[in-house]
């Protein structure tokens, strides 16, 4: 996988000169840097040796960041005003909501809950426990360089409802800035939030969210992230989630926008009974390219991991499936099962699957499966022969392949959210 | 669950079992000095008495390979191996020309008497002076034997039978000497000199292997099959295989091996390569039961092999069936490059791991021409401390319209302290590809062993029905022969696995 059009040696060069620049705005910043010193200069150093992933880390095997390597990114200015247009762009969600501007928490255009407790990152900076800067790159960049985030607990027994969770990249004098926002989000036994994430922005801009997600013993998480970054975007997104006992994590992720996108879940299921759903679909034309990885870790008995992910590639776009099962020894009565789909629309669209399973328990049912197409012609012809004209039949085909993949959903909010991005990436799509 | 704790016990009864098949022939070897330096490499292509082309070809590959990493993806673990601590040249010393039987070595005799070669053939692997034979061996009136005793053929068979339909089936070594003009055109034409770094490897030290050519419309007339055995302490085994079948033939060759219990772990690096031409076919089988090593792992063979067929000519077949019990390390990934439009690959594999054995085994399906398809099926039965890792690629290009593949892998997990573990890459490119991938791990059902419970068999034998009916798909791939082996080698190897 050597550049189009860039030696694997000029590659590496730019990678390395994207990477020295950030460590040279760390050394710049860091006396001003809220949190915990030590941790930051522990990423920094790991940062250092590993740099920016390139082709031959496994796993960034299909996801090559040689376009954001080309680039040289900006310290985001401090936005007063002037993002009323991306405003208008949330969906109208009468729920309470955190605005981020350029990774900055805006106090101004959020609508603050009182059913839980939250603060920016900025004024209570907490790094956590479950990041891996040692493990992976981008979240020793974050680490690094994070200057605020979304810090959000919910108490004991609360059902919070929901809240919606905003980063607006703002473009404010067209130059391409770089923001590494630290969120977190804790439950405690028996709590319930349902968290939507939505992402979107103008402009050429990186976006590397780090989010450590702590569900306690029979606690609820439903997050739904919704990814409609501007297309020059780079979003590189990087989530660690602890399920204690009983606990679920219901996690969503739908991905229409963006240059290149990944997802990345860690999770893992530390009681016994406790559930992990890591759903997931993508959407893609143009040049886009989004990359999906999971890794979810059975560390208890009797747990549970379902993951079904579903890409639409036209175009020339590039959609990547990166999902492994883990399965400690001890780990019995596991149940984890794994499904990728894709639909390849175009002659120049490319998916690269890569289901693994890796098991130390005998006693388990694990079972993943991976398929992938292009429209099937008897449906074609079965809808043509009933007169339905060919792009009707196709696009029809098409939207019952992603209400499958959004049926998952079972909140209202979230699921009129998504509906309506799909609805738009169709409106795209057209124009 | 009694049955768990009963598995555990027959797990542990397996350890215990020795290796049936650990028997050591003392023969007088020719060694070249330890070590791997351009020297070595002209003494090897001196000894063989090989062309300039081929020393330039060796030497070339020697280049490559020092400029390369030994690989570390594979998920296994063992010592670092010290590449300039290994003989890379052995050669059974001959005497010239037996004049009976009774003068040849007693300790080869009774190699082959193990291996259960019919005595008739034995005078022949022996080298005895005329005892060539035209016509078929008793008990074996099908089969043609190339036995690679360490790294030198000792004999071919059947030559006679075979040259009238115009096969070719000799040392690779004497294919050069006879055949050079073949040799040149396929000779790392599918598996370059620096694919790879165990490739690289056998490609600057191979010492022997088989080469076979079918010619155009030649249904090859009996099973070709070789003998591989390792025999000398401290010698890699570098073999090199050659089959080209020109359009319209079709071969089935049988790969066999067991080897000598030894405390010293061995490499093996082959390289297996595979030509089909326009609607030609291939079947390569390979039952590989070398030293997995001690209960706690200790010795066992290294098996670093590079296999890969490519269909070049339309409507070409390769396929692929392994059954592997053996070995300490596994790292084998045979290959199909589908070429030719309407090319089919197969790739069929069994995967048994005791002890501390670990197996990083699968294949790669490269669909580049229209309508290829391609079916992959495997099987991994771990057990004991083992590791049991399916590693499969398959990669549709933007040309290969209409591709079709579909794989299926199963685990099967005998004991606690056993992992098996499935990593699939698929990589599509065109739109009117279908790809399917489907995947399980499970241990035995505790409902079907109650089936058979009931129904009046011992534990033992309805794990045996269990296990080889889990197999089964890739069993009926494997000719006759080699079927019964298989089936016994699999109950051997689960032997008091129950009960």
């Amino acid at each position: 996988m050597s550049g189009r059009g860039m030696s694997a040696a000029a590659q590496r060069e730019a990678r390395a000169s994207l990477a020295q620049s950030f460590l040279a705005r760390f050394e710049g910043l860091k006396a001003r840097l809220p949190g915990d010193a030590r941790a930051r200069e522990a990423a920094a150093l790991a940062f250092g040796e590993r740099g920016l992933p390139g082709p031959r880390d496994e796993a960034w095997k299909y996801t090559n960041l040689r376009a954001l390597a080309g680039m040289a990114f900006h310290e985001p200015f401090t936005v007063v005003a002037g993002c009323n247009g991306l405003l208008d762009r949330l969906p109208a969600i009468a729920a309470p909501r955190l605005v981020f501007v350029d990774g900055r928490l805006r106090q101004d255009l959020s609508r603050l809950p009182g059913t839980m407790r939250v603060s920016g990152f900025a004024q209570t900076p907490d790094f956590g426990t479950l990041v891996h800067p040692e493990r992976e790159p981008l979240a020793a960049l974050n680490t690094m360089l994070a200057q605020d985030g979304a810090m959000i607990s919910v108490a004991e027994g609360v059902d919070a409802g929901t809240l919606v969770l905003a980063s607006l990249a703002a473009d404010v004098h067209g130059r391409p800035v770089a923001f590494h926002p630290r969120h977190r989000v804790r439950l405690a036994r028996g709590a319930r939030l349902t968290l939507i994430e939505i992402s979107l922005g103008e402009g050429v801009y990186l976006h590397n969210p780090v989010s450590e997600v702590l569900v306690g013993q029979g606690a609820v998480l439903t997050h739904v992230r919704l990814q409609d970054e501007a297309p020059g975007a780079f979003h590189l997104a990087t989530l660690y989630a602890d399920i204690a006992a009983r606990g679920t994590y219901d996690g969503f992720a739908l991905n229409i926008g963006a240059r290149i996108a990944r997802t990345e879940i860690h999770a893992r299921l530390g009681g016994e009974n406790a559930v992990a759903h890591l759903n997931g679909a993508q959407l893609l034309g143009g040049t886009q390219h989004a990359d999906f990885t999971s890794v979810v870790s059975h560390e208890a008995p009797s747990c549970t991991s379902r993951q079904t992910i579903k890409n639409v590639l036209s175009g020339k776009s590039r959609g990547v499936f990166q999902g492994r099962i883990e399965v400690a020894r001890g780990a019995q009565k596991t149940d984890g099962y794994q499904m990728n789909q894709a639909l390849l629309l175009s002659a120049d669209a490319e998916i690269d699957s890569k289901p693994e399973l890796e098991i130390y328990a005998d006693d388990v049912k694990c079972s993943h499966g991976a398929t992938v197409g292009a429209l099937d012609a008897d449906q074609i012809f079965y809808l043509r022969s009933r007169g339905v004209p060919e792009p009707e039949a196709r696009a029809l085909l098409v939207r019952a392949f992603l209400a499958e993949a959004l049926d998952p959903i079972a909140d209202e909010t979230a699921r009129t959210c998504l509906d309506e991005a799909v609805e738009r990436w169709w409106e795209r799509q057209a124009a | 669950m009694p049955a768990v704790a009963e598995t555990l016990d027959t797990v542990q009864s397996v350890t215990q079992s020795a290796y049936k098949w650990g028997f050591e022939t003392n023969v007088e070897m020719e060694f070249a000095p330890k070590g791997l330096n351009e020297d070595i490499i002209r003494l090897i292509s001196d000894k063989k008495g090989e062309p300039d082309w081929l020393l330039e070809w060796r030497l070339k590959a020697f280049a490559a390979w020092q400029t390369m990493q030994e690989p570390h993806w594979a998920k296994v673990g063992y010592p670092r191996i010290d590449y300039q601590d290994l003989h890379y040249y052995a050669a059974p010393k001959r005497r010239a020309g037996p004049q009976r039987l009774e003068d040849v070595d007693p300790e080869l005799l009774r190699m082959y008497e193990k291996l259960g070669i019919p005595l008739k053939e034995r005078a022949i692997l022996a080298g005895v002076e005329g005892a060539g034979l035209p016509g078929p061996i008793e008990g074996r009136a099908d089969v043609a034997v190339d036995a690679v005793f360490d790294s030198v053929s000792v004999a071919t068979t059947f030559r006679e039978t075979l040259a009238r339909a115009g096969v070719i089936f000799c040392p690779i070594s004497e294919a050069v000497r006879e055949h050079p003009e073949l040799v040149r055109q396929y000779l790392g034409s599918v598996v370059p000199p620096a694919d790879n770094f165990y490739a690289a490897l056998n490609s600057a030290v191979f010492t022997d292997g088989s080469f076979v050519f079918i010619p155009r419309g030649v249904r090859c007339p009996m099973e070709l099959s070789t003998y591989f055995r390792i025999n000398a302490r401290n010698t890699g085994q570098f073999e090199r295989t050659l089959i080209v079948a020109e359009a319209g033939s079709a071969v089935s060759y049988l790969e066999g091996c067991t080897a000598p219990q030894r405390d010293e772990n061995q490499l093996h690096a082959a390289v297996v390569e595979l030509v089909a031409l326009d609607d030609a076919s291939i079947k390569y089988s390979t039952v590989q039961n070398w030293y997995p090593g001690d209960a706690e792992g200790r010795g066992g063979i290294y098996n670093f092999v590079t296999k890969r067929g490519a269909c070049r000519g339309a409507r070409s077949k390769i396929s692929w069936t392994q059954v592997e019990t053996g070995s300490a390390i596994t790292w084998k990934y045979p290959s199909c490059v589908l070429q030719g439009e309407g090319s089919i690959g197969e790739f069929y594999s069994v995967a048994v791991t005791t002890n501390r054995q670990q197996a990083d085994t699968g294949t790669k399906m490269i669909h580049i021409g229209a309508n290829t398809r391609s079916t992959i099926v495997s099987k991994g039965i771990s057990a004991g401390r083992s590791n049991n890792t399916y590693r499969g690629l398959v990669r549709v290009l933007p040309q290969a319209r209409g591709a079709r593949n579909h794989t299926q892998c199963d685990s099967l997990l005998i004991g606690e302290e056993c992992g098996a573990h499935t990593v699939p890459y698929i990589e599509s490119r065109n739109p009117t590809a279908r790809v399917e991938h489907e995947a399980t791990t499970s241990k035995i059902a505790e409902d079907h062993l109650f089936y058979c419970r009931q129904r009046g068999l011992s534990e033992e034998d309805a794990v045996n029905l269990i296990v080889n009916g889990f197999c089964k798909e890739v069993l009926k791939e494997l000719p006759m022969e080699f079927a019964v082996e298989a089936q016994k080698l699999l109950a051997v190897s689960l032997e008091g696995s129950v009960g």
